[in-house]
C-alpha cells in the first residue's frame, strides 16, 4: 500500500505513535493492557457487565452518577498524582551539572498533563460528584431536573479523561503547560499531536461539565421541597448554587478560547497567531476570563461542606448563615472581574492593574467573613473530632496562610516579582490542596455513610489526614521560600546548587503526601473489608442537620417516599427536635426516570471523534459525527423515559427500613 | 428565625404535603433549564464578539469591510431572518390553538425562509473565499467568518431541529412533550433572531461605516 | 552572605520582615529578598508591609481557631449554646475588620501601582538620592529568543546575548519584546519582571545600586529550552562598564546583521555568551515590526490598506493547517519519550518544524 493510501487510512497515526522504542513506557503499557484485560476478564468472569451496564453505566440516578464521578476523580488522582512525584524528583536533583532524568520534552508532558488532570479531572469530577449525590437529597427532590443530561455529561467528562488517558500510549501529551498558551500552543510550535489531545479532551469534558452547570441549576431552582425558601436552602446547596451559576457563566469563554485555537490548528485561521493580525493575548483574557472564575466553581461548594461538617460536629446551627449565604453571592459576582490579576506583569498600566488588584483583594473580605462565621460556629459549640472535623481544622489554618499569599500577590508591584515564580505555585497548591482537597476529603469520608451504608476505617482516615497535611507542609514551605528567591516556576532544571537542599526537601513532603493517599485508598479498603462492623443503619451516624440524613443509608432510588415539607433550616434537626414520626402508610407510586444506554453511546462517539480528529483520520472524524447526531436524533424519538415504583415496593423498602431502624433502638 | 416558639408548637406540623399526581421533571424545569443553556450560548456569542471587537481592524493588509461586505444582500437576509421568527410566532399560535395541520404548515414556511438565510449566507462566504478575503486572510476576517458562521451553524441546528419536529408531530401530534419541545425551539429560533441583529449591527453596518 | 538592609524605612515591620527572611538568609540567597535594585528593594518593602497589615488580621484568627478548637472540645465542659447562632455586634466585627485591613492594603495598592508602574520613568536613584540633573538614561532593547535573550544598546551600538552590564545608579530604560513566544523578563534582583511579546513592545524603568552579579530568568514557558533561558546580570560602576563596552567592541564576534539576527531565530538552548561588536541599525524596530526577514512586509506597513481587492502580501512560513494537509503532509504523531536524534543538532532544520522544539 502507498504511503498516501495509508495516510488516509490512518492519519498521521504510525508505528512510531507507539512507545515501542521506550522499555520504562512500554512496560507501563503493558502493565496497563494486562490489568485492564484482567479486570474485564474478572467483570466477564463473575457476570458483572449485566449488572454494570443496568445498575451504574446506564443509571440516571444522581447519587450513582455522583459515586462514579467520585470514582473517577480518585483515580484521575493517583495518575496527576504520579505526575507530581515524577516532578519533585527531578526538581529534587537537576542542579548544577546534573541535569536530572527526564529530558525537557518528557518533563514539560508531565507538568502541563499534571495541572490539566489535577483541576478538569480530579477537583471538578470530585466537586461535582459530591453536588450531584448530596445536592438532590439536601433539598428534598428525586432526581435532579434532567437526569439523562447528568448521565450524559458523566460519560463526556470520561471521555475526556480517556483521552488524555490514552496520550501516553499513542503519541504524546501537550508540552504547552496547562492552560496551552497562545502562540506556543499554535501550530507553529506545537504541531505534534499533544496540544490536539488537550483540546479535544477538554472541549468534549468542557461540554459534560457546563451541561451539569445548567442541570444543577435548574434542579436548585425548580425541584426543592416545598417550604424551603431560598433562604432555607442549606448552605451547601447556595454554594453548590453559585458555583453551577459560574460554571454556566464561564465555560462559554473557554469553549470559545479551545474553539478558535483549534481554528487556527486546523483552518488557519489567524485568532493567536503572531502574523496576520492574530491576538495572542485574547487567547489569555479568554482563558482566564474562565480560568479565576473556575477557581470558585471548586471551592464555593467545598465551603459550604466545611459549613455542613462544622454544624454537624460543633453541634450548632451555623452561625451566620445569612451572612454566609451574602459573601457566597458576593464572592460569584467578584471572581468575574478579577481575571486580569493572572497577568498584572503584561502591562496593562497602573489604573486597570490597580483596579483588578483592589477588587481582588476585596474577594479576601467575604471569604474572611466566612472563616469568622465557622469559627463562631466552633464557639459555644461541642466539637466532636471525627475526621470531617479534623479536616475542617486542618482547612482553617492552611487557607488563612494561602489567603494571606493570595492578597499579597494581587498587590501590582509585589506581582511584579513573585508572579511567574515558585511563590504563586506553591499558593495555588496553599489554596487548591488547603482548601478544595482538604474540603472534598472531609466531604467524602463525612457522606461516605450516607452512600453505602457504612463507614470508612477511621484508623487509616487518620494515617491518610496527618500524612496530607504533614506533607502539605513539609512539600510546599521551601516552595514558598525558593519562590521568594526568585526562582521561576516550570523549569527542569536550576543551576544554583545551593537551591537543592530546599526541593529535597519538597520532595520528602511530596512522599508524605504519598503515604496520605494511600492511607485514604487503605481507609475505603479496610472499610469495605470490615464494612459489618463500620455498618450504620440509622441512616444518621453524625446526628446530622439536613435532609440527607433523613433517608436510609443509602437512600432507596427515590430518596423520599414521601416529600418532606420544610419549616425551618436545617430541616432534619427541626424535624428530629420536634418529634417527627416516620408515616407507616399511605405510600403511593412513585414516578421515576427510566435508565438509558444513550449517554453511554454518545460519550463513546464523542470519544471517537476526539481521537479521529488528534489523528487527522477524516473519514473516522466523519462517521463519528455523523453517528452523533443519528444517535441524539434518534434519542429525541424515545418518549417512553420514565415509569412508576409501585406503591407495594415502596411500601417493601420502606417497612424494611422502619424494621432496620427499630431493631437499632433508634 | 426560631420556629420553636410556643405558639407555633401547639399547632400540628405537616410534615408532608399531599403530593399531586405525577413528577417533579415537569415542563418547568425543562424551559428554564433550556432557558439558562440559551444564556450560556449567549455567552459564546459575547465571547465572540468581544473577540470580533478585538480583532476588527486587524486587516494584516488584507480587504477591508467596505470593499467586502454587500449590504443589501444582507439586508435582505436580515428580511428573512425576522420575517421566519414572525412565521414562528404563527405556528405557536396555532399549537396553542391545537391545530397540527396549522402548525406543520407554519413550521415549514419558517423552515424554508431559514433555508433561504442559509443559502444566501454560504452565497456569500464562497464568494468572498473566491474572492481571497477567506478566513486565514486576516484576522479580521478570521473572526468575522467565526463569528457569522457560528450563527450560521446555529441557524442550521434549527432547520434540523425543525425537521425533527415535523416528523414528532406527525406522529404523536401536539402532545405536552412535543408542545414543550415546540416552546423551546421558538425561544431558540428568536434568540438567533436577536443574536443576528447584533451581527447586523456591529459586524455589517458598523464594518461599512467605519 | 548578603548584608541585611539595616535601613529599611519598616520599623513597624521589621520582626516580620526577620522571620519571613530567616530561611533565605540560611540559603544565602534570597534574590527577592535582598534585591539590588532600588525598584526591586521598593516592591520588597511592599511585600513586608502587606504581609505585616495581613499579619494584624490572620496571627488572630489562627489563634482563636486553636483555641476555640481546643476549648469547645467535646467532654471539656464548656459553655454550650447550640441556640449562638446570630450575633450582629459580632457580624459587624466579621465584615469590618478584614474590610478595614482592605482599605488600608487598597490605599496602598492603588499608590504603589502608579509609582511603580513598568512604564514610568524613574524620579530617584534610590532612597534619598535623587537623579543627578543631567543624568541621561541608559536604554537597554531586549529581544526574548527561542531560547536566548539578545540585549542591544543603540546608543553603544553593541549587542550581547546571555549577558548583560548595567552601570551603577544609572537609570535604565528597557524596551522589550520577542520573536515567536510570549516570554517573561524576569530580574528579580533588578526590578522584578514584565512580559515580553512578539510584535509588540513593553517597557520597564529600572536602576541598579550595587555593583554584583546575579541571574535574570525567563519566567514564562516557552518550550523545551525554557528552563536554561537566563543571563547573566551584572552590576558594574561606570569604569567598569565602560570597560565592559569596550571589550564587546572589541571582541571578535561577527556583526548583529539581519542576515545574522534571521540565523539566531532559529531555536537554540544553552547558548554561551556572545558579543556583537556593531549591530545594524534599525534592528531593533524590526524586530518588533517582525519583517526582520527582508522578504517579509513590516506589520506596520501592513496595516494601512492599499492596493486590489482581496490582495495584499501574504507572510511567508505559515505552517499549513492541518485539514488543508495532503495525505503524504500529515506527517507522524511520535511519541516523544523516544530520545532525539543526534545526528540532528536541535535548530538545524527550517524554523517552526516540530523537531526544532522537542530538543
Amino acid at each position: 500500500m502507498n504511503d498516501a493510501l495509508l495516510k488516509t487510512i490512518f492519519g498521521r497515526l504510525t508505528w512510531e505513535s507507539f512507545p515501542l522504542h521506550e522499555p520504562i513506557l512500554l512496560v507501563t503499557f503493558i502493565v496497563v493492557i494486562l490489568l485492564g484485560a484482567g479486570i474485564v476478564g474478572a467483570v466477564t468472569y463473575f457476570r458483572l457487565w449485566g449488572w454494570l451496564w443496568r445498575d451504574w453505566f446506564t443509571s440516571v440516578d444522581h447519587k450513582k452518577i455522583g459515586i462514579m464521578y467520585i470514582i473517577l476523580g480518585i483515580i484521575m488522582l493517583l495518575r496527576g498524582f504520579a505526575d507530581a512525584l515524577m516532578m519533585r524528583a527531578q526538581q529534587a536533583m537537576a542542579f548544577g551539572a546534573n541535569e536530572g532524568y527526564l529530558p525537557s520534552h518528557h518533563y514539560d508532558q508531565i507538568c502541563t498533563a499534571h495541572g490539566t488532570l489535577m483541576i478538569f479531572f480530579v477537583a471538578i469530577p470530585l466537586v461535582v460528584g459530591i453536588v450531584n449525590f448530596v445536592m438532590p437529597l439536601q433539598i428534598g427532590a428525586r432526581d435532579v431536573a434532567f437526569p439523562f443530561l447528568n448521565n450524559l455529561s458523566f460519560w463526556l467528562t470520561v471521555a475526556g479523561a480517556l483521552l488524555v488517558m490514552v496520550s501516553l500510549f499513542v503519541g504524546e501529551f501537550a508540552k504547552t503547560g496547562w492552560l496551552s498558551y497562545a502562540p506556543l500552543a499554535g501550530i507553529e510550535y506545537s504541531p505534534d499531536t499533544g496540544v490536539d489531545y488537550y483540546l479535544w479532551a477538554l472541549q468534549i469534558a468542557g461540554i459534560g461539565t457546563t451541561l451539569s452547570g445548567i442541570n444543577m441549576v435548574a434542579t436548585i431552582i425548580k425541584m426543592r421541597a416545598p417550604g424551603m425558601t431560598m433562604m432555607k436552602m442549606p448552605v451547601f446547596v447556595w454554594t453548590a448554587l453559585c458555583s453551577n451559576v459560574l460554571v454556566v457563566a464561564i465555560f462559554p469563554a473557554l469553549t470559545v478560547a479551545f474553539m478558535l485555537l483549534m481554528l487556527d490548528r486546523y483552518v488557519g485561521t489567524n485568532f493567536f497567531t503572531n502574523d496576520l493580525g492574530g491576538n495572542p493575548m485574547m487567547y489569555w483574557n479568554l482563558v482566564w476570563i474562565w480560568g479565576h472564575p473556575e477557581v470558585y466553581v471548586l471551592i464555593l461548594p467545598v465551603f459550604g461542606i466545611y459549613s455542613e461538617v462544622t454544624s454537624t460536629f460543633t453541634g450548632k446551627r451555623l452561625f451566620g448563615y445569612s451572612s454566609m449565604v451574602y459573601a457566597t453571592v458576593v464572592i460569584t459576582i467578584l471572581s468575574y472581574i478579577v481575571w486580569l490579576h493572572h497577568f498584572f506583569t503584561m502591562g496593562s498600566g497602573a489604573s486597570v492593574n490597580s483596579f483588578f488588584g483592589i477588587a481582588t483583594m476585596v474577594i479576601s473580605i467575604p471569604t474572611g467573613a466566612k472563616i469568622f462565621n465557622w469559627l463562631f460556629t466552633m464557639y459555644r459549640g461541642q466539637i466532636r473530632y471525627d475526621l470531617p472535623m479534623m479536616w475542617v481544622i486542618a482547612f482553617m489554618l492552611t487557607f488563612v496562610v494561602g489567603g494571606m499569599t493570595g492578597v499579597l500577590l494581587a498587590v501590582p508591584p509585589a506581582d511584579f516579582v513573585l508572579h511567574n515564580s515558585l511563590f504563586l505555585v506553591a499558593h495555588f497548591h496553599n489554596v487548591i490542596i488547603g482548601g478544595v482537597v482538604f474540603g472534598l476529603f472531609a466531604g467524602i469520608i463525612y457522606w461516605f455513610p450516607k452512600a453505602f451504608g457504612f463507614h470508612l476505617d477511621p484508623t487509616w482516615g487518620k494515617v491518610g489526614f496527618w500524612g496530607w497535611v504533614i506533607g502539605y507542609w513539609i512539600a510546599w514551605t521551601p516552595i514558598y521560600i525558593v519562590g521568594l528567591m526568585g526562582v521561576p516556576r516550570r523549569v527542569n532544571y536550576i543551576e544554583d546548587a545551593s537551591l537543592q537542599p530546599y526541593f529535597i526537601v519538597a520532595a520528602i513532603g511530596a512522599l508524605i503526601i504519598l503515604v496520605g493517599i494511600l492511607g485514604f485508598v487503605m481507609s475505603i479498603v479496610m472499610g469495605i473489608v470490615k464494612r459489618d462492623k463500620l455498618r450504620d443503619v440509622t441512616g444518621d451516624p453524625w446526628n446530622g442537620r439536613t435532609l440527607e440524613w433523613s433517608t436510609a443509608s443509602p437512600p432507596p432510588a427515590y430518596n423520599f417516599a414521601f416529600t418532606p415539607m420544610i419549616h425551618d433550616l436545617d430541616a432534619w434537626y427541626d424535624m428530629k427536635s420536634r418529634g417527627y414520626e416516620r408515616p407507616v402508610e399511605g405510600y403511593r407510586p412513585i414516578h421515576m426516570p427510566r435508565n438509558t444506554g444513550a449517554g453511554v453511546i454518545l460519550s463513546a462517539l464523542a470519544l471517537v471523534f476526539g481521537f479521529a480528529m488528534i489523528w487527522y483520520i477524516w473519514w473516522l472524524a466523519a462517521v463519528a459525527l455523523l453517528g452523533l447526531f443519528i444517535v441524539a436524533i434518534g434519542h429525541t424519538f424515545n418518549y417512553n423515559r420514565d415509569y412508576y415504583i409501585p406503591s407495594e415496593d415502596v411500601m417493601q423498602i420502606e417497612s424494611q427500613r422502619l424494621q432496620a431502624l427499630k431493631s437499632a433502638g433508634a | 428565625m426560631s420556629s420553636l416558639t410556643r405558639d407555633k408548637e401547639t399547632e400540628p406540623v405537616i410534615w408532608h404535603p399531599v403530593e399531586e399526581e405525577g413528577h417533579g421533571h415537569g415542563g418547568g424545569a425543562t424551559l428554564i433549564g433550556f432557558w439558562i443553556y440559551l444564556m450560556s450560548d449567549a455567552l459564546i456569542f459575547a465571547a465572540l464578539f468581544a473577540t470580533f471587537g478585538v480583532l476588527s481592524t486587524n486587516y494584516a493588509g488584507g480587504p477591508q469591510p467596505k470593499e467586502i461586505f454587500d449590504l443589501p444582500l444582507v439586508a435582505l437576509n436580515t428580511g428573512l431572518l425576522l420575517i421566519s421568527s414572525i412565521t414562528f410566532g404563527f405556528a405557536m399560535l396555532e399549537m396553542q390553538a391545537n391545530r397540527i395541520g396549522g402548525t406543520r404548515l407554519w413550521l415549514i414556511i419558517t423552515a424554508l425562509f431559514g433555508v433561504g438565510f442559509i443559502g444566501i449566507e454560504l452565497y456569500e462566504f464562497s464568494h468572498l473565499i473566491a474572492e481571497g478575503a477567506g478566513p486565514q486572510r486576516s484576522a479580521f476576517l478570521s473572526a468575522f467568518f467565526t463569528l457569522v458562521g457560528t450563527h450560521g451553524l446555529h441557524v442550521t441546528f434549527g432547520l434540523i431541529w425543525i425537521v425533527v419536529l415535523l416528523v414528532q408531530i406527525a406522529q404523536r401530534g401536539l402532545i405536552v412533550e412535543n408542545q414543550r419541545r415546540l416552546i423551546c425551539l421558538s425561544m431558540f429560533w428568536h434568540f438567533l433572531d436577536i443574536i443576528w441583529i447584533g451581527v447586523f449591527t456591529f459586524v455589517y453596518l458598523l464594518g461599512v461605516l467605519r | 552572605m548578603r548584608h541585611f538592609p539595616l535601613k529599611s524605612p519598616l520599623g513597624a515591620t521589621r520582626l516580620i520582615a526577620l522571620l519571613l527572611l530567616l530561611p533565605a538568609l540560611a540559603g544565602c540567597s534570597g534574590d527577592v529578598m535582598f534585591p539590588s535594585g532600588d525598584i526591586a528593594l521598593q516592591q520588597r518593602n511592599l511585600i513586608l508591609i502587606s504581609t505585616g497589615l495581613m499579619l494584624l488580621i490572620i496571627v488572630p484568627v489562627m489563634v482563636l481557631i486553636v483555641w476555640f478548637a481546643w476549648k469547645y472540645r467535646k467532654g471539656s465542659g464548656a459553655k454550650y449554646d447550640p441556640k449562638f447562632h446570630h450575633s450582629t455586634g459580632l457580624e459587624l466585627i466579621i465584615w469590618s475588620c478584614p474590610l478595614l485591613i482592605i482599605i488600608c492594603l487598597g490605599a496602598l495598592t492603588w499608590s504603589s501601582t502608579h509609582l511603580l508602574d513598568p512604564f514610568r520613568p524613574l524620579d530617584r536613584i534610590s532612597a534619598g538620592k535623587p537623579i543627578p540633573p543631567g543624568t541621561k538614561t541608559l536604554d537597554v532593547q531586549v529581544v526574548a529568543m527561542d531560547w536566548k535573550w539578545l540585549f542591544i544598546l543603540p546608543e553603544q551600538g553593541i549587542a550581547t546575548v546571555n549577558e548583560l552590564a548595567l552601570p551603577v545608579d544609572v537609570p535604565v530604560r528597557f524596551l522589550l519584546t520577542s520573536t515567536s513566544q510570549m516570554n517573561t523578563f524576569y530580574a528579580p534582583t533588578l526590578a522584578g519582571m514584565i512580559y515580553t511579546m512578539p510584535g509588540m513592545r513593553s517597557m520597564l524603568h529600572a536602576v541598579i545600586n550595587k555593583p554584583g552579579e546575579s541571574w535574570g530568568y525567563s519566567g514564562n514557558y516557552t518550550g523545551a529550552g525554557y528552563s536554561h533561558m537566563r543571563f547573566k546580570l551584572r552590576g558594574l560602576d561606570q569604569a567598569g562598564f565602560d570597560k565592559w563596552v569596550a571589550d564587546v567592541k572589541a571582541a571578535q564576534g561577527t556583526e548583529l546583521t539581519l542576515a545574522k539576527y534571521v540565523e539566531m531565530v532559529k531555536p537554540t538552548t544553552k547558548d554561551p555568551v556572545v558579543k556583537f561588536p556593531t549591530v545594524a541599525a534599525d534592528i531593533f524596530d524590526r524586530i518588533v515590526k517582525r519583517c526582520v526577514d527582508p522578504s517579509k512586509p513590516c506589520l506596520a506597513d501592513a496595516m494601512p490598506h492599499g492596493g486590489s481587492h482581496g490582495g495584499g502580501q501574504m507572510i511567508g512560513n505559515k505552517p499549513v493547517p492541518a485539514l488543508e494537509k495532503a495525505p503524504e503532509d500529515k506527517g507522524t504523531g511520535p511519541n516523544v519519550t523516544k530520545p532525539a536524534d543526534p545526528k540532528v543538532a536541535p535548530g538545524q532544520t527550517a524554523p517552526g518544524h516540530q523537531h526544532n522544539r522537542a530538543m
